[in-house]
């Protein structure tokens, strides 16, 4: 699926410092029987965001009037375990987040934001500790995460580090290609390996 | 350079190699269900692609089916209209198409292995995390995101770097009533739910190598539950003897050939791991979580430890108990539960179900406790009745549903509800897995037995003993 183009990107953020957030928080199994990918925004941290009686819960990040509009969310230590559901990816990009931040990510949840222009960003605990500081301390505070120097800055106080992200990936993220498009590029290679392949 | 059992498995599936990238892998196997597939199929044809390998793709219907009256049309319009659509693409893009009814329909992990697709050395992905059961067969399996599906359904490969490797060792001889299902869980407690994150696991040491195939799988199906990419045990007799004669495995002179290759799948002497555990059998005991992820475990006879001797995450951590309603230093043993879950792609295989026979025979079930007992398909449902467990079942006043992903993921009408305490074989606690509100404790099929019996959590050794 084609996405837009991830350059640079400036705003403020929702902080949800909770640890091991797994995809079945970030979209309940019972919200995964579309067959196309749009609207599973409203269904984002169903059930950390709602009461069962369908009102909002008025303490969760995502409900707050102060933090609305942002666009990136800082997340808590092994954000995205468990299930390899994309809807998860799709449900953070539905609600108009196009960046997270954690000090680890789950491995799946990793590579399906890189497939659908989600920016995972992994920084320090140390640092991760101070974005959540911030916005906790000014709801205002702006982050700037910067894909061609692969940096994050913490805007009210200039503080910057630098994250990891592999060059072809950052490169498919830069001009909003995916691997399909790559891959479709080197189907007679593929089809030369699979006639070797004994079964 | 010595190779590990991952790199001969790896290395041979790299078209190829991306500088500063990943590698671009090619896939052997590949499952799809009716879930994390619809969209995929969407994506293809919006480029104008077509199925590059159909014959190389299966699919299964599982995680959305009922487990009663699946001869009726599905109830639930959105659940019926995911299984239209993957029957509709099957059947458009060529691809063999196991849905409701079919003889060889159930849980995609399930299936897969029965049904001989799951072989040695060879590539293994979808939509679904716990693909890491196939490892072990000494395949590589892992789980994969929709865009990811698309890209197999399209090109057959995937682009992924290479993940770093790790051994877990075990020797020693496992005790009474200690089962696979509390030996991995017995390695998460140990890892936490991130601590193989980026790693592929190898499962080494006497007690992989004593373990039934069924057994090896428990195991390698829940890798994940570490956050390790997936988790593998080198193929042996067992193994071999496992998939001779399954309907799609290879067979006479192509059999022969891959015997021989099969069989030099094993990790060389002087290969180095970028990291290594070792634990022995000795330490294992029955497990049980007690906390809202899979780390959250402990051995069934110990109490739940103090936010203090916890590492990092004190908050996160009384969070978990505050949904569970426990308190630190509790025990599990005698606590009043509400259900029973014996399946999933975890324990849903015949091992399992003879496991929770050996208990339940001449006893009754507890009048409260409510139990559901999904077979992982229906290959094991014709074993299960082979065998005469149908009878101990009913006579322990249990019902056997029919196959499919069930409570495991409770996307169907299978669902604990708010505030009921579940003991459940299936491989995740997390909040509201089993239904919104609904409270985990993971545990083996022995575990679980001896629970619906007396209505408590209960230790099962004290069932199996005299
Ligand atoms: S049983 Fe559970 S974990 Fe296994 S395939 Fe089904 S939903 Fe996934």
């Amino acid at each position: 699926m084609a996405y837009d183009k991830f350059v640079t990107l400036k705003s403020t953020a929702y902080p949800l410092p909770i640890e091991n957030v797994d995809t079945d928080q970030i979209i309940p199994a019972r919200f995964l029987k579309a067959t196309e990918r749009e609207g599973f925004g409203d269904n984002l941290f169903r059930d950390w965001r709602y009461n069962a009686d369908g009102t909002p819960k008025s303490d969760f990040p995502l409900n707050k009037e102060i933090y609305s509009g942002g666009k990136i969310l800082v997340g808590g230590r092994n954000f995205g375990s468990g299930s390899s559901r994309e809807h998860a990816a799709w449900a953070i990009y539905d609600f108009g987040l196009r960046c997270v931040i954690s000090s680890a990510f789950a491995d799946i949840f990793k590579n399906n934001c890189l497939n659908i222009g989600v920016l995972p960003v992994q920084v320090s605990p140390e640092f991760a500790e101070k974005l959540f500081d911030a916005i906790f301390a000014d709801s205002k505070t702006e982050i700037e995460v910067d894909l061609p120097s692969q940096t994050v800055t913490l805007l009210t106080t200039g503080e910057s580090e630098k994250f990891e992200i592999n060059s072809y990936k950052k490169e498919n993220m830069l001009n909003g290609f995916d691997d399909i498009d790559y891959l479709k590029n080197i189907e007679t290679e593929i089809t030369a390996f699979a006639s070797t392949r004994p079964f | 350079m010595a190779k590990t059992l991952f790199d001969k498995v790896w290395d041979s599936h790299v078209v190829r190699s991306i500088e500063g990238g990943p590698d671009v892998f090619f896939i052997d196997r590949h499952f799809i269900h009716e879930v994390t597939s619809p969209v995929a199929f969407l994506g293809l044809e919006s480029r104008g692609n077509s199925v590059l390998y159909p014959e190389r793709t299966f699919a299964t219907a599982d995680h959305n089916t009922p487990t009663i009256n699946q001869h009726l049309p599905v109830e639930d319009p959105l659940s019926a209209n995911q299984l239209d659509a993957l029957e509709r693409n099957a059947a458009k893009h060529g691809i063999s198409h196991w849905g409701l009814g079919d003889k060889n329909n159930g849980i995609v992990h399930v299936v897969g292995p029965e049904n001989g697709i799951t072989l040695p050395g060879a590539t293994i992905v979808c939509g679904d995390s716990h693909t890491s059961t196939h490892g072990a067969f000494g395949a590589i399996a892992f789980g994969i995101g929709t865009s990811e599906v698309e890209m197999v359904l399209s090109t057959q490969c995937i682009m992924q770097p290479k993940p770093k490797k790790m051994r877990i060792n075990i020797n020693g001889k496992l005790g009474l009533g200690v089962t696979p299902k509390d030996v991995a869980l017995f390695i998460i407690s140990k890892q936490t739910t991130s601590g193989a994150t980026g790693y592929f696991v190898e499962y080494a040491g006497q007690v992989f190598r004593d373990m039934s195939m069924e057994g090896r799988m428990t195991v390698c199906n829940l890798s994940i539950e570490m956050g390790a990419r997936g988790g593998m045990i080198a193929p042996d007799e067992k193994t071999f003897e496992y998939i001779k004669g399954r309907a799609l495995a290879p067979k006479g002179d192509d059999w022969n050939k891959a015997m021989a290759y099969w069989k030099t799948l094993f990790t060389e002497e002087n290969a180095t791991f970028d990291i290594e555990f070792n634990y022995d059998a000795s330490e294992i005991e029955p497990m049980i979580t007690y906390g809202t992820n899979p780390g959250m475990g402990m051995g069934v006879t110990k109490s739940i430890p103090n936010a203090s001797e916890v590492e990092g995450g004190v908050e996160t951590y009384k969070k978990s108990l505050g949904y569970m309603h426990f308190n630190e230093g509790e025990s599990m043993l005698g606590k009043k539960i509400d259900y029973v879950f014996l399946g999933s792609c975890t324990n849903g295989r015949i091992e399992d179900f003879r496991a929770f026979c050996s208990i339940v025979k001449g006893r009754r079930k507890a009048e409260h406790v409510i139990a559901w007992l999904v077979p992982g398909s229906h290959k094991v449902v014709d074993q299960i009745k082979a065998e005469g467990l149908d009878t101990i079942i009913t006579d322990a006043g249990f019902e056997l549903r029919e196959p499919g992903c069930s409570a495991c993921l409770a996307m169907n009408d299978d669902k604990v509800p708010a505030g009921k305490l579940a003991v459940s074989t299936s491989n995740r606690n997390f909040e509201g897995r089993q239904g919104p509100g609904s409270r985990t404790l993971l545990a083996s099929p022995l575990v679980a037995a001896a629970s619906a019996i007396e209505g408590v959590v209960t230790d099962p050794r004290t069932l199996l003993v005299g």
